[in-house]
């Protein structure tokens, strides 16, 4: 008896013990490598940070590129002087802020109907939405750049080289991917809620806004925020529709006015970067939980 | 009695038409609704992509139909065979590194304890939430040709200074590295998403089997991933494809034309080179991958929806 016990023992403790032993070395492992790539991931970031600090001076000397000697806002400073930088960020901010607006405003009704209202072809739409955010802005530019030529000659609106130009085309990007967010996070509405307000005499109206956009706020946040970054971010469409300076967005702008010839101000054009990079960040920052929402939102519902 | 029987019945006389008017109604309430998206996607998506295939068959100053003359030229051109050549090895190469890099971090953020995972996770997905133009700025200047911050740190621990931007290998290294960089990210926090949904059970009876890391990666973790690993691949696929800032940014398609992408060259001679039918006519060549990629992409979509 004792010595059957003793048997079971043996062979379970150090079967224990290498499941101790391999966890310890799984998490040096994790650890290093996660250590490793964060190195990665954060070097250019931070070598942009390093540049920014920088005078053009220290910059030019042969010193240790990844270390300040003289640190100095004078980048910076520059920049908040600069016309045209915040030119750049007006348009950027204000372009950005309507998108989110008019991706909501056609966003969420689409959902609304998509998920729970059917008619004709509903289904199809559902599809046909997701559809159209896989079509690339890539493939697009080239004939929006001779519709926007078009209708100038039909109606002698000016489409090209206006900043306000780029909120008509931004939302096709967004409101796609946006619609697809939304009718997951409405489809996971439980169906007596709306059946309840129905039997208390709600309209569809009322019923979007006093059930639906409430209980989908998470929802709705996560899309609002991948409106903006796409908004914010997009470099091919302004690239392509705007070139006077007055006209240029944030993107854009660094790219084509700080890199001027051949005399590059490094250190300018690092601190512009990341200004620009900066509202996505702050974003990120706070709301990271409503970030990775929408980011995942995309391929968990289908 | 009888009052109930016949106010049953009236309710069921009565409730077929009423219906019929609340289905109608309801119809195109739904119908209105859906409106505004649905003239979005038409006058700005569809009508230019269909728009953008007739722009492909007109000559130069857009005056003349000139049939598939436009892809005639484009096929004798050995700039567009290498254009084809480094669009699939630049997606294909920096899709499959995204993929490997996402999955094996996605591992490392799951093994570490629960309390520091979210620290990790925020700290890994920075390169995604930078503006890729803004993030590409900063590579072009850690790549730059006298004042390489890379260089400096290979020149210290004894190896030689490398050309990234001139030499044609190193410009499609380049382009490719900061691809991966930018991406990574995005695989990471979906494939942990997807790990996070795999019953730890599993693993803790593969381990008690005495299965090793490898067993357990390749009989549990990959079958269960299939799915999500398949959608963000071919997802990826396509972005990858008809990525143009990077490219744009860091070569602008040089040393000569060797690191051009579809979009980067259809930029070019679209609208720098003001050919828009031959612009039109490269950027179509996109068309095909993204419909193979698509219909697997909404297969697999399905194929999830019908599993829940």
């Amino acid at each position: 008896m004792s010595q059957h016990s003793i048997a079971a023992n043996s062979s379970v403790v150090p079967v224990q013990r290498s499941m101790q032993r391999s966890r310890r070395w799984a998490l040096l492992w994790s650890y290093f490598f996660l250590v490793l790539f964060s190195i990665f991931f954060l070097m250019p970031p931070l070598y942009m940070l390093i540049t920014s600090l920088k005078d053009s001076g220290e910059i030019s000397a042969v010193t240790n590129p990844w270390w300040v000697n003289r640190p100095t806002f004078d980048n910076y400073l520059a920049l908040f002087r600069s016309n045209d930088y915040l030119t750049f960020f007006r348009n950027s901010s204000v372009i950005a802020v309507i998108v989110v607006i008019v991706t909501m405003l056609i966003s969420i009704p689409a959902a609304f109907s998509l998920s729970r209202m059917k008619f004709w072809g509903s289904t199809t739409l559902a599809t046909g939405v997701f559809l159209t955010y896989l079509v690339p802005d890539t493939l697009l530019f080239i004939p929006l750049f001779k519709i926007f030529a078009f209708i100038n000659q039909l109606t002698g609106i000016e489409l090209i080289n206006h900043w306000w130009a780029l909120i008509i085309i931004y939302p096709t990007l967004t409101v796609p991917f946006a619609t697809w967010i939304l009718i997951a996070y409405f489809a996971s509405i439980p169906k007596e809620l709306d059946e309840a307000a129905l039997i208390d005499g709600a309209g569809y109206f009322q019923m979007l806004t006093k059930i639906f956009i409430p209980v989908a706020i998470p929802g709705i946040i996560a899309a609002m925020i991948f409106a903006f970054t796409v908004a914010w971010s997009q470099f091919l469409y302004p690239l392509a529709f705007t070139t006077s300076t007055d006209q240029l967005v944030l993107p854009v702008g660094i790219v084509t006015t700080l890199i001027k010839g051949d005399v590059y101000n490094w250190g300018q054009i690092m601190a512009g970067a990341l200004l620009g990079a900066a509202p996505p960040l702050v974003i990120y920052a706070f709301l990271m939980d409503y970030y990775i929402a929408g980011l995942t939102a995309g391929a968990t519902k289908g | 009695m009888q009052n109930d029987v016949t106010s049953l019945q009236g309710s069921a006389a009565r409730r077929p038409t009423t219906m019929k008017v609340f289905l109608r109604r309801k119809s195109t309430v739904a119908f209105f609704l859906a409106l505004p998206l649905i003239i979005l996607v038409t006058a700005l998506v569809i009508y230019p992509a269909l728009f953008s295939m007739y722009l492909a068959t007109l000559n130069k100053s857009m005056e003349r139909f000139v049939g598939l003359d436009n892809f005639v030229f484009l096929f004798k051109r050995e700039t567009f065979w290498m254009v084809v050549k480094q669009s699939c090895l630049f997606a294909v190469t920096a899709v499959l590194f995204k993929a490997a890099i996402g999955f094996m971090l996605a591992h490392f953020v799951h093994t570490i304890p629960a309390k520091g995972q979210r620290k990790w996770r925020g700290m890994l997905l920075i390169p995604w939430v930078i503006p890729p133009a803004m993030s590409t700025l900063g590579w072009f200047w850690l790549f730059d040709p006298t004042y390489s911050a890379l260089n400096w740190i290979f020149v210290r621990i004894g190896m030689d200074p490398v050309n990234w931007l001139g030499d044609p290998f190193w410009a499609r290294f380049s382009v490719i590295l900061v691809n991966v960089w930018y991406g990574a990210p995005f695989f990471l926090i979906m494939y942990l998403a997807a790990l996070k949904s795999v019953p730890e059970q599993l693993f803790e009876a593969a381990s008690i089997d005495g299965a090793n890391w490898w067993q357990k990666i390749w009989y549990i973790t990959l079958p269960m991933m299939r799915n999500i690993i398949s959608i963000t691949v071919l997802f990826s696929l396509i972005v990858t494809f008809s990525n143009f800032d990077i490219v744009r940014i860091l070569t602008s398609g040089g040393p000569v034309d060797q690191t051009h992408v579809f979009a980067t060259w259809a930029f070019n001679l679209g609208i720098q080179g003001n050919d828009i039918p031959l612009g039109a006519s490269v950027s179509l060549f996109m068309l095909p991958i993204l419909g193979i990629a698509a219909i697997f992409i909404l297969r697999g979509v399905n194929k999830r929806g019908n599993e829940a």
